[in-house]
């Protein structure tokens, strides 16, 4: 039996596929200015099941499919639980929500934290300060790892920051150390949200953010835990949407998407 | 009358269209709702119509229209000199370019949608006001009335206690009796033992009704929408007391009916929250529509425009006009707006409504700014989790922008809430 979680975040639209309780399918894109046609690709010419979906397209894929909706703070909360049994304390920092979730011993939700309406400390204030400070996003953790001080930054506002780092970068400021800085303030962000919520034990690290390397480390250093990260860490959601899918009994309902070209 | 008010017409009728719209949205397309609502859509449908021609015609007969912004005024004293009491405060982001030409931009929307509501000329109830009321509560309040005062013929302040101490109580009977007396020179009127029992009891009659109300509202499926019983909390800040009663109570009745035939505006199986923090002055009703479509419903609203404001009844009793202000003070003094401190009755009491009103979870909501209840927020979601009520703290403002972030954090709520 299959079933498919698609996950429309702000960045990335992301479809996982699971068929008898194997993921046999995860495919990602941006989601562009068209979000339901980046959906819309991504499903193409697939026999997805039942499908659930998730992210802040949600109710854009919902008024299209007629498919059934679950927040992500549930989806990721699925998902981390199906990758990592145990997994009490999730943190996920998406293209513009940082999300800390806390499961009780059954897995269930007990608490969640996220982030005010602005993108401050996400994945798109990374994305701005790397641009402003001239690196593609692989080279801006290098090369705050190769840094050995941190310049400090004190707002995780994309804007306050981005003038934080020209002024910064005007006084002759070291670029790797400013990389530093910037990154420890997403930590610092982060951290203070999880330090709410998070029950006692390893943290479960997913969205787009996971995949930096520098972010990976402070954030295990700050927190004095483990940290751990999925194999495909912006894959979680979709995941946990595809679970919750596969258990929607007396839901026969299969879709498929037909693109007309 | 729209000119003889200063109304910059052009401005007021794009308000009136923008207000059509949203009521439209989010009031008309509800479904299954009460028939005692149609008095209330009409009340909104006049509330820059008939309503204003009221408050012009008892103008017209001598009688006072008093404006005020906070549920520390009280209205029993306004009724007592035969005054129109009319609440002030402003639920729309309306003329904030201009409120920011005078107020700095970290500024609460409740204290700005007031500010351009008068600079923009778009409000006909504080135009028509003879006398404006505000308080010593906030301190962003306190401090714009500075700014506001000059704008306004008659401005008068009362001053607040900030703890519940005897010297607290003290210095609000002292301040409500400064009170009658600037009623009286407004109006030309005696406050008599006689009127001022008048007023009491008109006053309590009102409260009365949305107390029946809100307890009508512990039922399963819910009779009303959380949505239509905010509409009633803020048309009791400006509509002719004895009617809205009247309306009330005969809405009421349809209400029980309802219950008893286990009707219901929501599917039983609907998840019961309760909001508790700031108030929702007309046209906010951006986090009750976000709730009401994320499969759940609002049984209680822990707020001025709610039970803060109309949960306590003043004592009748009494053969002189002192002992009645003494009356009125200890009934205003027992209101636990967050400018108190310390404010434990306010967690308490939502405590109280959500095992009265069988809610499964409360939404603390605050206004971005509003440091009165932004810091209380956080022990209160404190104590309520730890009371093992569930609690989501939102911070807000009257723009739509986060609508999106509020939804999903409302619907993950309403998830971990509501295991179907």
């Amino acid at each position: 039996m299959r079933s498919a979680g698609i996950d429309i975040g702000s960045r990335t639209v992301k479809l996982a596929v699971l068929e008898d309780g194997e993921l046999v399918l995860a495919r990602k894109a941006l989601s562009s200015h068209n979000p339901l046609e980046a959906a819309a690709l991504l499903m193409r010419d697939i026999d997805l099941g039942t499908v659930v979906a998730t992210g802040y397209g949600r109710h854009l894929i919902k008024a299209n499919l007629n498919c059934a909706v679950i927040s992500e703070i549930k989806a990721f909360a699925l998902g981390a639980r199906w990758l990592s049994a145990d997994c009490r304390a999730i943190l996920d920092i998406g293209g513009q929500d940082t999300k800390a979730i806390s499961l009780d011993e059954k897995g269930n939700m007990s608490k969640f934290e996220m982030n005010d309406k602005c993108a401050a400390g996400t994945g798109r204030f990374l994305e701005i300060m790397a641009a402003a400070l001239g690196y593609t996003l692989e080279e801006f953790s290098k090369a705050a790892l190769s840094a050995k001080r941190a310049e400090k930054i004190n707002s995780t506002c994309t804007v306050f920051a981005e003038s934080e780092v020209i002024s910064l970068t005007h006084q002759g400021g070291v670029r790797e150390e400013v990389a530093l800085g910037i990154h420890k303030a997403i930590v610092s962000r982060s951290v203070s949200i999880l330090r709410r919520v998070a029950p006692p034990g390893s943290i479960f690290f997913a969205g787009g953010v996971a995949l930096n390397e520098c972010v990976r480390v402070h954030l295990a250093a700050e927190m004095v835990r483990e940290v751990i990260v999925p194999e495909d860490p912006q894959i979680v959601g979709a995941l946990g949407a595809a679970l919750y899918a596969s258990t929607k009994k007396g839901d026969e309902k299969s879709h498929r998407v037909i693109m007309k070209d | 009358m729209w000119s003889d008010l200063g109304i910059d017409l052009k401005a007021h009728d794009a308000l009136l269209s923008m207000l059509g719209g949203a009521y439209q949205d989010i009031f008309l397309s509800q479904k299954n709702r009460p028939e005692g609502m149609k008095y209330f859509d009409f009340v909104m449908s006049e509330v820059h119509g008939l309503r204003i021609k009221e408050l012009m015609d008892a103008k017209a007969q001598g009688r006072k229209v008093i404006g005020s912004y906070c549920v520390f005024v009280p209205e029993e004293l306004i009724l007592a000199v035969d005054g129109v009491s009319v609440g002030l405060c402003a639920g729309a982001e309306f003329g904030f370019e201009a409120a920011e030409t005078v107020l700095p931009r970290n500024m609460c929307s409740l204290i700005k949608s007031a500010f351009g509501f008068k600079l923009g000329k778009v409000c006909p109830y504080v135009e028509a006001c003879d006398v404006v009321v505000g308080e010593n509560t906030c301190d962003g309040k306190k401090k714009a009335y500075e700014i506001l005062s000059p704008l306004l013929n008659d401005f008068y302040v009362i001053d607040l206690p900030q703890m519940k101490s005897e010297a607290g109580k003290a210095l609000l009977k002292q301040e409500y009796v400064k009170f009658v007396k600037k009623l009286e020179d407004a109006s030309g009127k005696k406050v008599t033992v006689e009127s001022l029992k008048k007023g009491i009891e008109i006053t309590n009659a009102k409260r009365r009704a949305v107390k029946r109300l809100a307890d009508i509202r512990k039922a399963n499926p819910a009779p009303i929408s959380g949505l239509d019983a905010l509409l009633i909390n803020q048309v009791f800040f400006y509509d002719d007391p004895i009617r809205f009663t009247d309306s009330v109570n005969k809405l009421c009745d349809e209400l029980e009916e309802r219950v008893k035939k286990g009707v219901g505006v929501f599917d039983k199986n609907t998840a019961r929250v309760i909001i508790s923090g700031c108030p929702m002055a007309v046209p906010n009703w951006k986090i009750p529509m976000l709730v009401e479509s994320s499969n759940a419903v609002i049984v209680g609203e822990e707020s001025c425009v709610g039970e803060r404001g109309a949960r306590w009844i003043t004592e009748a009793d009494g053969s002189t006009v002192e002992k009645l202000v003494e009356n009125i003070t200890e009934r205003y003094f027992n209101i636990d707006c967050a400018v108190f401190t310390p404010n434990p009755s306010r967690v308490e009491y939502v405590k109280e409504m959500t095992k009265k009103l069988n809610a499964e979870g409360v939404i603390h909501y605050s206004l971005q700014f509003c440091h009165p209840y932004i810091v209380e927020s956080m022990p209160a979601e404190a104590e309520l989790e730890k009371a093992g009520i569930p609690t989501l703290r939102l911070e807000t403002d009257y723009s739509q922008e986060d609508a999106g972030q509020l939804k999903t954090r409302i619907e993950a709520f309403v998830e971990r809430v509501h295991k179907k």
